[in-house]
């Protein structure tokens, strides 16, 4: 008999459905079914393809310069001056034009009205808009690339004055259009996340109540309703240093000396723009994560065959981490001359959430425990995520640590922490759930070998570069440093780590190049894979068609039984219970139940 | 099984790597070593919980993967258990926590007796002032900055006339005493960064930064700079040298004061005037 704690997990409470079937818009032309469409599908994968392309321009980048900073004098035609491009136009777009946009427009779109059981977004047509504005933001981002000047090279935390004062590169026409690309981006954003809440309140099928939810749709749920409060203070702070930089007004700038001369501006604060910048940027943080938080309990549940383990403590635990995020945002200032005493607070804050993301990871770990471990490429993906994330994690324990972090700040250690946390661990993600959902995308598996392949290079690869790095930090070597030159405290065998770190760097990147061969010819050479290869039991592996039609569903809405998480249930004949499956043909749930 | 034996290898490959890579701190040279211990505790604890999920998940993958009949448990939730851990994660992060915040007490805490010496960043490079015989340093404003008064002190504060003024050159510092080294800076943000120290913080334009230590051992030390601050922040470089007391005099003693500087511009352009005439 099994011990069922409450239930949402299973059971005779199907609440009667609060929201009626509502009319699609229907597609008449192929330009509006395929080009300007209105569909969450089209729109994900519209979303997946921007960002991967973008995205690839940023892995270019970074092959830049690690080259530069494994083999430093070596290449003529790179610059100081380009350095600082190169770092702040990789930066930004992998934390937002890639992994904000790939998460919520990319994974959002596709599996919110998936897995709620809605035939689509609430608003088609502004989930529409929001693509095609980011659409826009992304080729003003990329235009920066050939304007008289070139990008800006900032940082991409473009901190002021800096950043639009003449020893900066790009400070004509780079740093305005990135301004400008960051407040589109924030315009298209709100409209799709707008959207992604609202589905996920208002559109869910009968019976799939919030604690029935997969945590893919927590995790995404809860980093949208972040996103859509931290964005604003980027979007204000962008605003203001654009007029600052255009109109000469001076939110972020005090009077100073420019190119020798008493500059025109005069009484700003330099800080405001950091806190409205990392009030956005620590919560971007966890924007990025939670999704990948939920996408891949969802992963290792389905492939250890077993329930996530403590699957309402995931729950809290993602809300937790949602809400502490906004009171954790000066960490990232205790070396900026603010006050001091803020220290205190913000130390604690960050280090308490440390429990609720360690939660997280014992739950992972633990519903490996006892399961039925089916090493797949998803699965492959899923530890190598575990591992990178607990690494980067724990190396954030140093960083909030306020008086720690003294020493560490500014150097190589925060390089390595977060390309481990936030780059590292979320790309795993990523490529694990794109080996999950693409059969249900394309009706076609994933090739499972060069898979395997792809994941051990990338894994162990990314491991190489960035867990050595820490200890360069750890020595002293800065960051956002175009070439070292002399310094007695860097010894000769710091110079051979860089040679060796941009040596694998370049290996991982290549390596990718068999993950989008795979892509195509699995497209056209993949093994059919049928509606459900995995035997999962959300809501998306249900439809009647794969892919999907448009609307989803055919005629009927499904029905809601039970959570996500019924793999393995004593009793029952197959290893995994769909949601939508009527507890009458499982005799062991409804005992359960009842 | 092959890939719990890796994944358990990356886990021992970090763990002797930290202990026997080449790469760790430069030898500490103020007397901040309990951010050093700090670290160390922090590494411990971090380096514990690191190895022992590893190891359970290595484990599980290699007890439980899939064989031919084999079926998952069920069990949804276990209260007790989460319970345990959440309050052991508690006493782990505590037990680095407290550590810290008192050791940030003691770094934000400046002893009466610190001598305060200034470091003002300009794009790209370093200049330092020392207070004179009042031990005291006079005032300044950016606006007052002149080809003849670079650090843009005010002319009129008498406390500023004795004070030694080092631009774009090497500072100085005895062993064995206290100072509040005052950060200014005159454009964009820089970071007075010397990795022996320990200490750093960004200098800020429009205001005045700090932090304080106490060198405990004479040498030759490296300023870089560690907050972007334009093109070539990665050349923005100058030397700290400790020394004992008699020789921090005698270097001491060869510097010019504001006054000095400022009179001797006078002088220089007083002549190029009545030259030209
Ligand atoms: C294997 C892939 C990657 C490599 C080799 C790489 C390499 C680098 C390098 C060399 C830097 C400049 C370090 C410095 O001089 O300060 C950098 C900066 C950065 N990277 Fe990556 N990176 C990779 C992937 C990612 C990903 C996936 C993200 C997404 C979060 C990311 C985010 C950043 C950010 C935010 C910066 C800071 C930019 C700045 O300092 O303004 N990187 N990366
Ligand atoms: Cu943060
Ligand atoms: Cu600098």
């Amino acid at each position: 008999m099994v011990d069922v704690p409450y239930d949402g997990i299973a059971g005779t409470a199907i609440p009667p459905a609060e929201v009626p079937d509502v009319e699609l818009y229907h597609p008449k032309s192929w330009l509006t079914r395929y080009v300007f469409s209105q569909d969450a599908k089209i729109i994900a994968i519209q979303y997946s393809l921007t960002a991967s392309a973008i995205g690839l321009v940023a892995l270019v980048l970074s092959w830049l310069m690690r080259l530069q900073l494994g083999f430093p004098g070596t290449f003529s035609f790179i610059d100081a001056n380009q350095y600082l491009q190169f770092i702040t136009m990789h930066g930004m777009i992998m934390v937002i034009y890639l992994l904000t946009a790939l998460f919520l427009g990319g994974f959002g779109n596709y599996l919110i009205p998936l897995m709620v059981g809605a035939r689509d977004m609430v608003f088609p047509y502004v989930n529409m808009l929001s693509y095609w504005v980011y659409l826009l933001a992304v080729l003003v981002l990329a235009s920066t690339f050939f304007v008289p000047g070139g990008p800006t090279g900032a940082g991409w935390t473009l901190y002021p004055p800096q950043a639009i004062l003449s020893g900066t590169p790009g400070q004509d026409w780079g740093i305005v259009l990135m301004l400008a690309s960051l407040i589109l981006f924030i315009i298209g954003f709100t409209m799709g996340g707008l959207n992604y809440v609202v589905t996920v309140l208002q559109a869910r099928t009968r019976g799939m109540t919030l604690m029935r939810l997969p945590l893919t749709v927590w995790g995404i749920f809860t980093a949208t309703v972040m996103a859509l409060l931290a964005f604003p203070a980027l979007f204000v702070g962008s605003v203001m240093l654009l007029l600052d930089r255009l109109l000469g007004t001076s939110f972020f700038m005090p009077a100073l000396i420019e190119m020798g001369q008493l500059s025109k501006y005069g009484g700003g604060s330099p800080l405001l723009f950091q806190h409205l910048f990392w009030f956005f940027g620590h919560p971007e943080v966890y924007i990025v994560a939670l999704p990948a938080f939920g996408i891949v309990s969802d992963l290792i549940s389905t492939h250890a065959r077993k329930n996530i383990f403590g699957y309402r403590m995931m729950v809290w635990a993602i809300v937790a981490i949602g809400a502490l995020s906004f009171v954790v945002w000066a960490h990232h200032m205790y070396v900026s001359g603010m006050y001091p005493y803020f220290g205190y607070f913000f130390a604690t804050t960050t280090l308490i959430i440390a429990i609720p993301t360690a939660i997280k990871v014992y739950n992972w770990v633990l519903t490996l425990w006892r399961g039925d471990i089916h090493l797949t490429v998803p699965m492959l993906f899923a530890l190598g995520f575990i591992i990178t994330f607990v690494n980067g994690g724990l190396t954030g324990l140093f960083l909030g640590n306020v008086v720690v972090d003294v020493p560490l700040s500014d150097t190589m250690f925060v390089v390595a922490h977060f390309h481990m946390v936030m780059g590292v661990a979320p790309i795993m993600v990523v490529l694990g759930a794109i080996y999950h959902w693409y059969p249900k995308v394309t009706g076609r598996m994933l090739n499972a070998g060069l898979g395997k392949f792809h994941f051990w290079v990338t894994f162990l690869g990314a491991y190489l570069i960035f867990f050595p790095m820490h200890y360069l930090g750890l020595l002293g070597v800065p960051r956002r440093y175009f070439e070292l030159g002399d310094a007695a405290f860097i010894p000769p065998s710091a110079h051979s780590l860089n040679a060796f770190i941009t040596v694998v760097a370049l290996t991982v990147g290549f390596a990718q190049m068999t993950f989008l061969f795979n892509l195509v010819w699995s497209l056209f050479e993949g093994e059919p894979s049928g509606g459900n290869p995995w035997r999962a039991t959300s809501l998306e592996w249900q439809t009647p068609e794969t892919p999907p039609g448009h609307g989803n569903w055919g005629k009927e809405l499904p029905i809601v039984y039970r959570w996500a998480y019924d793999y393995s249930v004593p009793g029952a004949a197959q290893d995994f219970i769909p949601q939508n499956q009527p507890p009458t043909n499982t005799g062991a749930v409804q005992g359960a139940a009842s | 099984m092959a890939v719990a034996l890796i994944l358990l290898l990356v886990a021992i490959g970090s763990v002797l790597f930290h202990l026997y890579s080449p790469w760790w701190w430069t030898p500490i040279a103020t007397d901040w070593s309990y951010i050093d211990h700090t670290i160390n505790i922090t590494f411990w604890i971090t380096g514990f919980v690191f190895t022992a999920v590893i190891a359970f998940m290595a484990y599980c993958v290699f007890r439980f993967h899939h064989k031919e009949g084999r079926r998952a448990d069920y069990n949804p939730e276990n209260k007790r258990l989460e319970w345990w851990l959440s309050v052991g994660t508690g006493i782990g992060v505590a037990a680095m926590l407290a550590p810290g915040l008192v050791v940030w007490h003691q770094f934000v805490t400046v002893p009466a007796d610190a001598t305060e010496i200034e470091v003002m960043g300009q794009q790209w490079q370093w200049s330092f002032r020392l207070p004179g015989k009042d031990s005291r340093l006079g005032t300044s404003d950016v606006r007052n900055i002149s080809p003849e008064n670079p650090m843009g002190l005010n002319r009129d504060d008498p406390h500023g006339q004795d004070d030694v003024v080092i631009e774009n050159g090497d500072l100085h510092l005895p062993i064995g005493k206290p100072v509040k080294v005052l950060l200014r800076s005159v454009d964009v943000l820089h970071d007075f960064y010397v990795p022996e120290f320990r200490a750093k913080m960004d200098m800020v334009p429009g205001m005045v930064t700090y932090f304080w230590i106490k060198p405990i051992r004479t040498g030759t030390f490296d300023v870089l700079c560690a907050e972007l601050c334009g093109a070539a922040h990665y050349q923005m470089r100058a030397k700290v040298i400790v020394e004992e007391e008699s020789d921090y005099h005698a270097w001491l003693g060869q510097q010019k004061t504001f006054a000095e500087l400022s009179g001797r511009n006078a002088v220089v352009r007083a002549t190029y005037q009545s030259g030209g005439k």
